[in-house]
């Protein structure tokens, strides 16, 4: 009885909160003075998936992929009810457009055999809500996009309440399914006190190594190493290890990996400037009016 | 994936539900044209479902050299596994360089698994698509003729141009009301290609249970360009002049509650603390003198343009372009002017 649910999630720059602080002298964003949070959307969709294990049991595993401080969002879902969580990081990751990002992903979810497979329906960085439907390829089973209710599990089917923009449908299929899911579905719940205490000594390896090397300047690599080995070891037996994932332990082919596995690649970057404060003054002449028609075109806000 | 093919033609998925075709295909088929005429190749549309060939008609009239009929009874209601199969299918067979696709809920769910299906390059919700030529310095190669695949990304504080240069087809879906629509020519023809889909009931993942379909309501949400009207535009009358202006920015109407209460437009149109909050690119406060519950909800904006006959009016403070003025002669400049440029 029950469902394994393996929730994706990512850690994303506040692109929505932009304060006067992170910008740019010339009036374009700094991106680092941005805050790295949850997803916005990961959070429906991981609250779907606790939502699911109550009602039907089972066990809900958060992964991720990023740079090795993303296991911050990793703790953040075991706050929250994930049972387990997983950190795939590797260099070769690097550059990955949607394409190769979801192949990495499929390699990570085979392993967790899941029968449901739950993400947010776009990421708020780049919003390009691709990565659901390619992983759902990748892993050869059926998408259902845009949830916003589950209707029904039973046995191995599930009915869903979808937004197809313009209404909404009912669809059922057969499990394993991914589904994406969008902010009607839910208001995640907050972190849980207890769980708290509890997951906010979770550790994934490289955070285990980055804090002894930290502490043991001196030590050599293999003492370090060794000391890492045995703080990941004592955590894990308590349930507070934070599993780690690369690209070689997914058996991962390369050629369908970062730059080279990404059919796209960015011809060009312009920064959008935000000049919030100055006023133009527009006369209501024809003349004035085209002229500002013709600034909106040129900074691609209208045309 | 297929090989690089400058003679391939370009495509757009021609959406279609209940054998009524969206609009988005429309503005595929006008920027399809330009693209197509830059490149000498054909412009071709993908049309699926069951009974539909009426609508390739209309698709001629649009713009469309070529249109590709995929018929079948198992075709009939949109879903992502029969129409990614199909579509799959078609690109292996005729190669075509360039597949567009509206960013409708439809588009955004089918495009990723064709992309993913085909090991091709996708990028997500274009607002502007263009040819150029792209260098890779490290190589020293040029690749030409390519397609520039433009949006905004990072909350909209940046824009990117994408491209793909060995892996085709390139693919994008392109943002709704952002392409003009074409000016029909009611003389044009197309070729008809008749295409036989193997389809089998396996090929559907899911059974579609129930299907709600609700009037087009406005999306103030999703819009990029919202034209907002208060009580200042004087009667429900003048609150056509804040529909034309919209109208031809593909933008949305928006109100204040003040001109929801006098009833000048329906209240799904409000913006603000009581109504719905925007961020668009740019926003048009026509007649608003901006109450605060009205600026929360949209001061966020990339852009604001206020257009008021007081010039003490407070929706001033958050403007980018102030306009004092009758809004009776300054909306129509403005739509003579967008007409003259875009």
């Amino acid at each position: 009885m029950g469902y394994n649910c393996v929730v994706l999630v990512k850690q994303v720059p506040d692109t929505k909160r932009i304060t006067g602080e992170a910008m740019n002298a010339d009036g374009t964003v700094n991106r680092g003075a941005l805050d790295a949070i949850f997803n916005p959307e990961d959070l429906n969709a991981l609250e779907l998936a606790l939502d699911i294990k109550d009602k039907f049991g089972g066990k809900v595993t958060a992964v991720t992929m990023g740079l090795p401080n993303a296991g911050t969002v990793l703790r953040e879902s075991l706050f929250r009810g994930a049972d387990d969580a997983v950190l795939i990081t590797d260099r070769r990751c690097a550059a990955s457009d949607t394409l190769a990002t979801s192949y990495i992903l499929s390699c990570a979810v085979k392993k967790l055999d899941a029968d449901i497979v739950l993400c947010g329906r776009q990421a708020i960085d780049g919003d390009t809500a691709q990565v659901g439907p390619q992983l759902a390829e990748k892993l050869g089973i059926p998408q259902m996009t845009y949830v916003k209710e589950i209707i029904d599990i039973k046995d191995n089917t599930i009915i869903t309440r979808r937004n197809i923009g313009n209404g909404w449908q009912e669809v059922k299929g057969t499990l394993p399914m991914l589904l994406t899911v969008t902010d009607e579905a839910n208001e995640p719940r907050v972190p849980a006190a207890k769980r708290l205490m509890k997951f906010k000594k979770a550790k994934t390896p490289v955070e285990i190594g980055a804090e002894i090397a930290k502490k043991e300047p001196e030590d050599n690599e293999a003492k370090i190493l060794k000391l890492a080995k045995k703080k990941a070891n004592e955590l894990e037996e308590k349930g507070l290890l934070i599993k780690q994932w690369d690209l070689d332990f997914l058996e991962a082919d390369l050629q369908w990996c970062g730059r080279e596995g990404s059919p796209t690649k960015v011809h060009r970057i312009q920064s959008v400037v935000l000049a919030a404060q100055d006023t133009v003054d527009v006369e209501p002449n024809e003349e004035d009016i085209a002229k500002m028609v013709h600034s909106l075109i040129e900074d691609h806000t209208i045309g | 994936m297929i090989e690089v093919n400058t003679a391939g033609e370009v495509w757009i998925f021609a959406e279609q539900h209940n054998g009524k075709l969206a609009d988005t295909p429309l503005e595929l088929l006008s920027k399809g044209r330009e693209l197509a005429d830059k490149l000498g190749v054909k412009l071709a549309a993908i049309l699926i479902g069951d009974k539909v060939e009426a609508i390739s008609d209309r698709l001629a009239k649009y713009g469309a050299d070529k249109v590709y009929l995929c018929e079948h009874p198992l075709l009939e209601h949109y879903q992502t596994t029969s129409y990614t199969k199909v579509i799959c299918e078609l690109i292996e067979k005729h190669k075509p360089q360039i597949v567009l696709y509206g960013a409708t809920s439809c588009g955004r769910d089918l495009a990723p698994r064709i992309a993913s299906a085909s090991k091709a390059g996708l990028t997500a919700d274009c607002t502007d698509l263009e040819i150029g030529n792209h260098e890779v310095k490290k190589t020293n190669t040029v690749y030409e003729n390519l397609l520039l695949q433009i949006r905004p990304a990072f909350g909209g504080n940046i824009i990117a141009t994408i491209i793909n240069y060995d892996r085709w087809p390139q693919m994008a879906t392109v943002r709704e009301g952002v392409m003009p629509m074409p000016v029909p020519d009611v003389n044009r023809k197309a070729d008809l290609v008749i295409e036989k889909p193997n389809i089998t009931q396996a090929d559907l993942a899911l059974e579609i249970i129930k299907e709600h379909l609700e009037e087009k309501k406005v999306n103030l949400k999703d819009s990029r360009i919202i034209v907002a009207g208060g009580a200042g535009v004087g009667s429900k009358e003048n609150f056509q002049l804040i529909w034309d202006l919209a109208h031809c920015l593909g933008g949305a109407p928006g109100a204040t509650r003040a001109a929801s209460d006098l009833g000048f437009i329906d209240e799904g149109h409000q913006i603000g603390q009581t109504g719905t909050t925007v961020r668009p690119s740019l926003y048009i406060a026509i007649g608003i003198s901006g109450a605060i519950q009205h600026i929360a909800g949209m001061s966020d904006s990339q852009k604001i343009i206020a257009i008021n006959n007081d010039p003490k009016a407070p929706i001033f403070g958050v403007a980018h372009y102030k306009i004092v003025g009758d809004l009776n002669e300054v909306v129509p400049m403005m739509i003579k002017a967008i007409k003259e440029k875009v």
